[in-house]
């Protein structure tokens, strides 16, 4: 083989990294300009209201933020740990310029008000389509590479993307199949309460699967790595690996308590969301105990703290998750603001703060240098966002609570208590905390992003040798 | 009704969820059962990925491992009681249906003693009682305050009437507002008053607009007010009456007031005419029952009794 080939394909981990850091600034700033509609309703200007701007902050940063951080980290995780270069370049270069170009039309459809009414799948069946094709272009380069592996075994990380990446594109497919009426109007293919079962299979899984499993993968690499220590249990990580994948499909009636969705597919929504706790936390033991014995670590290293900080965030929303499962539980939780909290100590705590760990470990890497241009911005940017995320989910367990306790309390002659409105203006001031921890979190991606373009400069772009496999010989 | 359309599925789902709650057992018992001996926390599997990464094997954390199982079993215990498996209802016959119905009727047993006291009295009296009003100010914020608004002024943009005044469109008699409340109203102003030929198109109705305005001395156009009279008498009389003080039995508005449910302005008249209008107050016994329908009538009458008081 020629010299040029035995390199690895850095471009495209390189350009979803940087986008990744990118899209996070722009969902976050959309998310912190929602924020601030709730709290001053006069900014809800002309279409750019919050019913339009919402479903753009949760596609950007799910799917924009997240899906950049999660196809660059996997393209370079496979390539590295199966001692091979990343299958077909062309390809792996479609899919980057393929979903940039699914994000843009995202951008500019959402706000227009071109939606299929779908949680987290409001994309018109044009996009989904293009979203489809990518995919499974996206698949094909993973598993090539995979499939071309010059180690037996697969690593664990790589376990979790597979799984990851085969779930999402059977969930987006099933749950977005619809009867198109226009270029920019399609109906469900599902009707009724099967719709609802449908979408919230696809909601919880998206959950599950583009959240937990693929960000979990991520984290198989990047805590050993930057701990420098080797993860704790092989056979804890099987385990949890296959109930949790397993466990997750089960999981989604929970977000349909108390609704037409039949009382036996609730109770099994319920109690698979309880099974799901121990498997949820097998990655959370996994991960935090892989740093056991090298703790001192964590005093100076801020990358490793984002890394266990997110794994600590990620077992207190997987323990919260199936606590809001149980159907009572859930009678006082259901439609509050803490939902909001619960979806952000995952969202904040555990997505972007494993990720920003993993890109502040990959961005000197892939330009070049040894370390990023400030370590001590990395820790302002640490604590910044801890402080961030911990003001928006106390503030949003609070005004949740209040506002479950207030739509439950009746009078002695059975009248509510309190109307909707009421519950309204007594939520303001958590709203506001809310706003406030979403502006730290967003100053924090704001010193990411000068840290990235300081870092980048002056860098260079070779790309690293493939490495022989320990243990073998070329 | 049963959520399945034969058998099968039932037994599907039955089998289905044990087998899967019992997986979830059995490969944590394969892989809790199988620690060799010569295990150690201190060795690796032996493999090695990109340089540095290697895993030991230690063995699955006991108080995770029994957590995992209590798990298991809340699940299964919980089937047994609950319905999760198919068509099986659980032990504990509960179903979310049982558990509304069960609630509705513990308040109801308690709150129908306090709604029948005033059910007996004279809707005039219970207008009076400073108690009955207390929870008939609540029953209006719970169930009214949606279209008439928190002050009860209603809008003129969306044509709620305002209650706090004394104009009534359907009677202010307290029989009559028990029958509004509890049958509901639908009220049908038709455009041109049905006859747009006699009107004579959006021009007339300019016309009939300034008469209209002139009954109840609002400014208007002397000349068009006059040729509108003649048009207004045989059209509009069907209804609003010779004197265009209404028909209140058909809920048409008394037109020589002050008061405008969509709004006085020469255009806003003839957008009534032209276009017409409909408005609906929905009807309300089947949802709270008589006694609650009383009780918010007597609140209503109170209200625009409050503005004698002032």
């Amino acid at each position: 083989m020629s010299q040029a080939l035995s390199t690895y394909n850095y471009k495209v981990v390189r350009q979803f990294t940087v986008m990744s850091v990118i899209w996070g600034v722009v969902g976050m700033l959309v998310g912190v300009i929602i924020a601030a509609q709730l709290v001053w309703p006069e900014l809800n200007l002309g279409f750019l209201h919050f019913g339009r701007l919402r479903p753009l902050h949760t596609n950007a940063v799910i799917f924009a933020f997240g899906g950049c951080a999660l196809m660059g980290s996997s393209y370079y995780v496979v390539q590295r740990t199966s001692h091979i270069r990343l299958f077909c370049d062309k390809l792996a270069a479609f899919t980057f310029w393929g979903w940039q170009l699914v994000i843009v039309l995202a951008a500019i459809t959402l706000p227009l008000g071109y939606t299929q009414g779908k949680e987290y799948a409001e994309l018109e069946w044009p996009i989904d389509i293009l979203i489809a094709v990518v995919w499974v272009c996206y698949a094909i380069v993973f598993f090539g590479t995979i499939a071309k592996r010059k180690v037996t075994h697969i690593y664990v990380a790589n376990w979790f993307y597979g799984s990851f990446i085969l779930a999402v594109a059977l969930l987006h497919i099933v749950n977005s199949a619809a009867i198109p009426v226009s270029l920019t109007k399609s109906y469900s293919a599902y009707a009724g309460v099967q719709d609802a079962m449908i979408q919230w299979w696809y909601g919880h899984n998206a959950v599950g699967f583009f959240l937990t499993a693929g960000f979990l993968g991520m984290m198989y690499y990047f805590v050993p790595k930057q701990a420098d220590r080797p993860v704790y249990s092989y056979r804890l990580s099987v385990v949890h690996f296959w109930a949790l994948i397993f466990t997750y499909m089960w999981a989604g009636p929970h977000h349909l308590h108390y609704t037409a969705l039949p009382d036996w597919t609730q109770s099994v929504g319920m109690v698979f969301s309880l099974i799901l706790l121990a498997p949820s936390w097998g990655g959370m033991i996994n991960g935090i105990m892989t740093v056991s014995g090298a703790w001192h670590k964590l005093r100076d290293d801020p990358i490793l703290k984002f890394l266990i900080t997110s794994l600590s965030f990620y077992g207190m929303s997987t323990f919260e998750g199936p606590m809001m499962s149980i159907k009572t539980v859930n009678a006082l939780s259901h439609y509050t603001d803490w939902t909001i909290g619960h979806v952000h100590s995952g969202a904040l705590g555990w997505v972007a703060m494993v990720s920003i760990g993993t890109i502040y470990y990959l961005l000197p890497r892939l330009f070049g240098k040894q370390e990023m241009y400030s370590i001590k911005l990395i820790t302002v940017h640490f604590w910044v966002s801890t402080i961030g995320v911990v003001l928006y989910i106390a503030s949003m367990w609070i005004a949740g609570v209040m506002q479950g306790l207030m739509w439950r309390s009746v009078n002695a002659d059975g009248t509510l208590a309190y109307s909707f409105v009421e519950s309204v203006k007594v939520s303001y001031p958590f709203w506001g905390i809310r706003f406030l921890g979403g502006v730290l979190f967003l100053s924090g991606m704001l010193i990411m992003t000068y840290n990235m373009f300081k870092t980048m400069a002056g860098g260079n772009t070779e790309e690293a040798p493939v490495l022989v496999p320990t243990g073998q010989h070329a | 009704m049963s959520d399945f359309v034969n058998e099968f599925w039932n037994w599907y789902v039955i089998l289905g969820v044990l087998a899967s709650i019992l997986a979830c057992g059995i490969i944590l018992w394969i892989q809790s059962i199988h620690h060799p001996v010569h295990e150690k926390t201190t060795d690796t599997t032996g493999h090695v990925w990109d340089e540095t990464l290697e895993e030991f094997n230690n063995p699955l954390p006991k108080w995770w491992m029994w957590l995992f199982y209590a798990t298991i079993v809340f699940a299964l215990i919980y089937a047994v009681l609950y319905p999760t498996l198919g068509r099986f209802q659980g032990v504990l016959g509960w179903s979310t249906a049982s558990e509304h119905a069960l609630e509705v009727k513990t308040v109801e047993d308690q709150v129908k003693p306090l709604f029948d006291k005033y059910l007996k009295m004279d809707l005039k009296a219970v207008a009076a009682d400073e108690k009955a009003m207390e929870m008939g100010g609540r029953l209006y914020q719970t169930y009214c305050m949606q279209c008439h608004g928190a002050t009860a002024q209603g809008s003129k943009e969306q044509g709620f009437p305002n209650l706090t005044d004394k104009d009534w469109l359907w009677g202010g008699e307290p029989e009559q507002i028990v029958e509004t409340i509890a049958n509901g109203r639908a009220g049908m102003m038709p455009p041109y008053g049905g006859n747009p030929d006699a009107i004579g198109g959006e021009a007339g109705a300019k016309e009939v607009a300034n008469y209209v305005r002139s009954l109840s001395g609002l400014s208007h156009d002397n000349g068009l007010a006059a040729k509108g009279k003649t048009k207004f008498e045989s059209v509009c009389v069907a209804c609003h009456g010779q004197d265009g003080k209404g028909t209140q039995a058909m809920g048409a508005p008394n037109l020589t007031d002050k008061v405008w449910l969509y709004g006085s302005s020469e255009s806003k008249i003839v957008e009534t005419i032209t276009k017409g209008r409909t408005n609906q107050m929905p009807a309300w016994k089947g949802f709270l029952g008589e006694a609650k329908v009383h009780l918010l009538a007597a609140y209503v009458l109170n209200l625009s009794a409050a503005v004698d008081k002032k």
